[in-house]
């Protein structure tokens, strides 16, 4: 238990990817089983306890020290489980601290009325370190900035795997993982991947622009839209149905009318929207739905969701994923055609003559639920991860608005000295006065030399600190490109942008000439975009 | 003793600082004052410009490094242990265990004894000697870490997990943010105690100060200015530098850099990751909760004060000491002290 507090303390601290996975990478080494495995599912997701009470770790804290005490040190620390791992004391005679696998192990067999006393025993035997690791552990949010992917990464690296064949057999496995470890660690046989519902690495694309075009012949592509929802896998076999994020995340708890909607056997790829009728919603609805561990009826009959399907990796037992785009895509419309569903349906591919004609196409689009054009070589088989070449994702314009420098706050890991996080406002009338309302952040599409200007510009500028942000004097215009804009509650300015990088620093415009509230208000789509495949321009191969 | 003289006839709050009536003279005033007794180095204690000051060799000392026109200043050096009279109080210096010089100040005035004790700490430190418990009437503490919050761990497990690090990530500089005077070289002594030998690279601002160390007899072994060397050099190495250098352009000139700061506010994660370190040490000058209901049990005074920090917590549990405690509310504390 000590050790893996340890790790979670310095990974909590840790904000550059690469140390992380050092840190992770040293403790799987180091490590004995089944501990490290329970680490592993606990970075993961895989472990669900009982949960503590709130009241409980109150309880225990104001008998401990009183709760006048109690209260004093919670309102200046903030965060319960740290409070009481900081208040209680080791107990030197408390015996050894309880390993991962021993708190696992007990959690799952012990009853309710006896975890206080066990608890106790263990809080007595941790230090403090250890007290907020299991607290952590017990109420379940780690919240280290680690996500299941990078876990995975790490655990890939000590057995020098790619990272996707450690994810193809990731469904078929269990904590605490030892035939995992075993393989990577001990030359044992590679687990065998469970086809039935594992998840299979996902094909990338690489960005590709106008210009780039014309080396390309366009007879070797095929064309279809960049659906602006989310890319996921739909994997089912016998009882197993599930929908995997593209990073290989178990999503289908949040979507059960999709998971009930599965009545194939297969691996397929596509995108998850929220359809209402014929129409596409937003990025912004379908987001309403993600993260969510209670998904009510009405969240299922308001913002129903919905797979267009782009490609098939299995199906019915069999393995497509040599053939090429082409054979694929024919399956794919044959299986479609034999039994059309109302959950999913085929993306369609778009047509055209040269690049010159699908540059027209992509410049019609204007639909909110669109973010640009795929293009896929029809010879291309599917493999894992981002081949160069056979596969471009080819996006929209961004959209350009001109807003004024606002906060500027410190960066991490190798920006840690720059002011390189930036909020940016547009002018309102409020009141009768002219004011800045903050409409985004941003804190990428600079180069390294802009970085440095802006980081001296706002050293420069600063009119007040609060803690690690600076405010600075409302003087310095920034080109913002965004690929989205809805409206938000959680924003001041009740918009929230989707990808805001900042594009041109206008240092020859004057603050004054930002644009309005009103003007980004315009920019809003409207409600949805009409299924494209009735439109004239796209038709069916 | 005199159970009818009131403490506070005699030693009050006033705008320009703590001050002492039948001595006519204040202690570690906020502003320039004819007649000031200082109890140590730090800037929220001593400031220059008094026309008189009292203090430990070693304060007046670190006064003289830090501050220009200290000649303008009638210096009275007072040893620990020795005894002074000024106007009809009696004064003394005792160990207060913070920083190199750091003391109590024993006042004796018609039979009752008041302690300052001033900034404290309990445990060992190689560059001072340990805080001393002085019997009292009344005793004045600070209250930096007045929550049962704050427990400081050992030090030299600190150390380790500073070294470890090194050794998780050896082609990086590990960056160490310390405050200038004591902070610093006690990290150096804790790091030479834990078998670092190699040179330790310093900011230039904390140089005078080390070497005002070097020459009280304190041995820090290699260290040496950062200046101009080349970048190569740092790979591995350790650095110490004040906490806002951290985040200051200097930082710049290192590859990669481990950012480390060294307090007790390292304690709390929220306060750790505000001061942007990946490596938060818990590594205090200040008694930590424990220490400071210690010491109220040592000193055994029935009446206790306490000043800057988070007084009420401590007030509180004094009460429930049965000490007659309150907050002393002082000119010119800033909050952030380690």
């Amino acid at each position: 238990m000590q050790a893996f507090a340890a790790l979670l303390d310095a990974l909590s601290y840790q904000p550059a990817r690469n140390a992380k996975l050092r840190l992770i990478e040293t403790y799987l080494r180091e490590t004995p089983d089944p501990d490290r495995g329970w680490a592993l599912a606990a970075l993961t997701s895989g472990l669900d306890f009982p949960a503590a009470k709130p009241a409980l770790l109150r309880g225990f804290g104001e008998d401990k020290i009183g709760a006048e005490l109690f209260h004093l040190s919670y309102d200046y620390v903030g965060d319960l489980a740290e409070t009481l791992s900081l208040i209680w004391e080791t107990d030197p005679n408390a015996g050894p601290p309880p390993t991962l696998g021993e708190v696992v192990d007990t959690l799952q067999t012990a009853t309710k009325m006896q975890t206080p006393a066990i608890l106790k025993r263990w809080l007595d035997s941790l230090d403090a370190t250890g007290r907020w690791a299991l607290l952590k552990l017990l109420t379940g949010a780690l919240r280290v900035g680690v996500s299941a992917r990078l876990a995975k990464q790490a655990v890939a690296n000590i057995g020098n795997q790619p990272v996707d064949a450690v994810e193809e057999i990731w469904h078929g496995l269990t904590p605490p993982y030892r035939p995992l470890f075993d393989w990577l660690l001990h030359d044992a046989p590679r687990p065998s991947s469970n086809a039935g519902g594992a998840f299979l690495p996902p094909m990338l694309a690489n960005a590709i622009e106008r210009a780039e075009l014309d080396a390309l012949d366009p007879a070797h592509f095929r064309a279809e839209w960049k659906w602006d929802g989310i890319r996921v896998q739909v994997a089912s076999s016998g009882d197993v149905k599930r929908l995997y994020s593209r990073a290989g995340e178990d999503v289908s708890a949040a979507f059960p009318d999709i998971i009930e909607a599965i009545d194939f056997e297969g691996v397929f790829d596509g995108e998850l929207l929220v359809r209402r009728d014929e129409t596409v919603a937003p990025f912004n609805d379908l987001q309403q739905r993600l993260n969510r561990k209670v998904v009510t009826p009405k969240m299922l009959k308001d913002h129903p969701a919905h797979i267009r399907l782009y490609d098939v990796l299995w199906l019915e037992g069999e393995d497509l994923r040599a053939l090429s785009f082409d054979q694929r895509r024919a399956r794919l419309e044959a299986w479609n055609a034999e039994k059309p569903r109302a959950r999913f349906d085929v993306s369609p591919l778009v047509v055209f003559t040269d690049w010159a004609h699908l540059a027209q196409l992509r410049e019609q689009m204007t639909s909110d639920g669109i973010e640009g054009l795929m293009l896929k070589r029809g010879d291309s088989a599917y493999l894992a991860g981002r081949p160069k070449g056979p596969w471009f994702k080819w996006k929209r314009d961004p959209m350009l608005v001109d807003c004024v420098l606002m906060y500027a706050q410190r960066g991490h890991g190798k920006r840690s000295s720059f002011y390189s996080d930036f909020t940016f406002g547009c002018w309102r009338e409020a009141a009768g006065k002219r004011e800045l309302a903050p409409v985004g952040k941003a804190y990428f599409g600079f180069t390294d030399e802009e970085l440095r200007w802006l980081d001296k510009w706002v050293r420069d500028h600063t009119t007040n600190r609060f803690g690690p942000v600076r405010e600075v004097a409302p003087e310095l215009v920034l080109e913002i490109a965004f690929d989205g804009i809805a409206r938000s509650t959680r924003h001041k300015s009740g918009l929230a942008m989707r990808f805001p990088r900042i594009n041109r620093i206008r240092t020859d415009k004057p603050a004054a000439e930002a644009d309005t509230i009103d003007n980004l208000l315009r920019l809003l789509g409207t409600a949805g975009v009409e299924n494209p495949a009735e439109s004239a321009y796209v038709t069916a191969p | 003793m005199t159970d009818t003289l009131d403490p506070r006839s005699w030693l009050y709050p006033t705008p320009r600082g703590l001050y002492c009536k039948p001595g006519d003279f204040y202690i570690d005033p906020a502003v320039a004052v004819p007649r000031a007794v200082i109890t140590h180095g730090h800037g929220d204690h001593a400031r220059p410009g008094h026309r008189k000051a009292l203090a430990t060799p070693e304060t007046l000392a670190i006064m003289r490094t830090r501050f220009e026109g200290m000649a303008d200043t009638s210096q009275q050096p007072l040893k620990y242990g020795e005894s002074v009279r000024i106007g009809e109080v009696d004064v003394e210096l005792a160990p207060a265990g913070h920083i190199l010089g750091s003391a109590q100040a024993v006042l004796a005035f018609k039979g009752q004894r008041i302690v300052v004790s001033g900034d404290f700490k309990r445990r060992p430190d190689p560059t001072c000697p340990p805080f001393e418990p002085i019997p009292c009437d009344v005793f004045i503490t600070e209250a930096t870490f007045a929550l049962p919050v704050f427990h400081h761990p050992s030090d030299m497990g600190e150390i380790g997990k500073l070294l470890r690090s090194v050794a998780t990530f050896p082609e990086r500089t590990h960056l160490v943010g310390v405050y200038a005077l004591g902070k610093c070289q006690r990290v150096i002594k804790l790091l030479r105690a834990a078998g670092w030998d190699k040179r330790i690279w310093l900011h230039g601002s904390l140089m005078a100060l080390c070497k005002l160390y070097q020459e009280q007899g304190v041995d820090l072994g290699d260290i040496a200015h950062v200046g101009d060397a080349i970048l190569e050099t740092f790979r591995g190495a350790i650095v110490l530098c004040p906490p806002s250098a951290l985040a200051d352009r200097w930082s710049r000139r290192f590859a990669d850099p481990v950012p480390a700061v060294c307090s007790g506010w390292m304690r709390v994660r929220a306060r750790a990751r505000q001061s942007g370190a990946e490596l938060p040490l818990i590594i205090s000058d200040h008694a930590d909760w424990g220490e400071l209901c210690q010491t109220l049990k040592d000193v055994g005074a029935p009446k206790v004060w306490v000043t800057h920090g988070r007084e009420e917590a401590l007030v509180h549990m004094a009460r429930s000491l049965g000490i007659d405690a309150e907050a002393l509310h002082l000119a010119g504390r800033e909050e952030e002290g380690t």
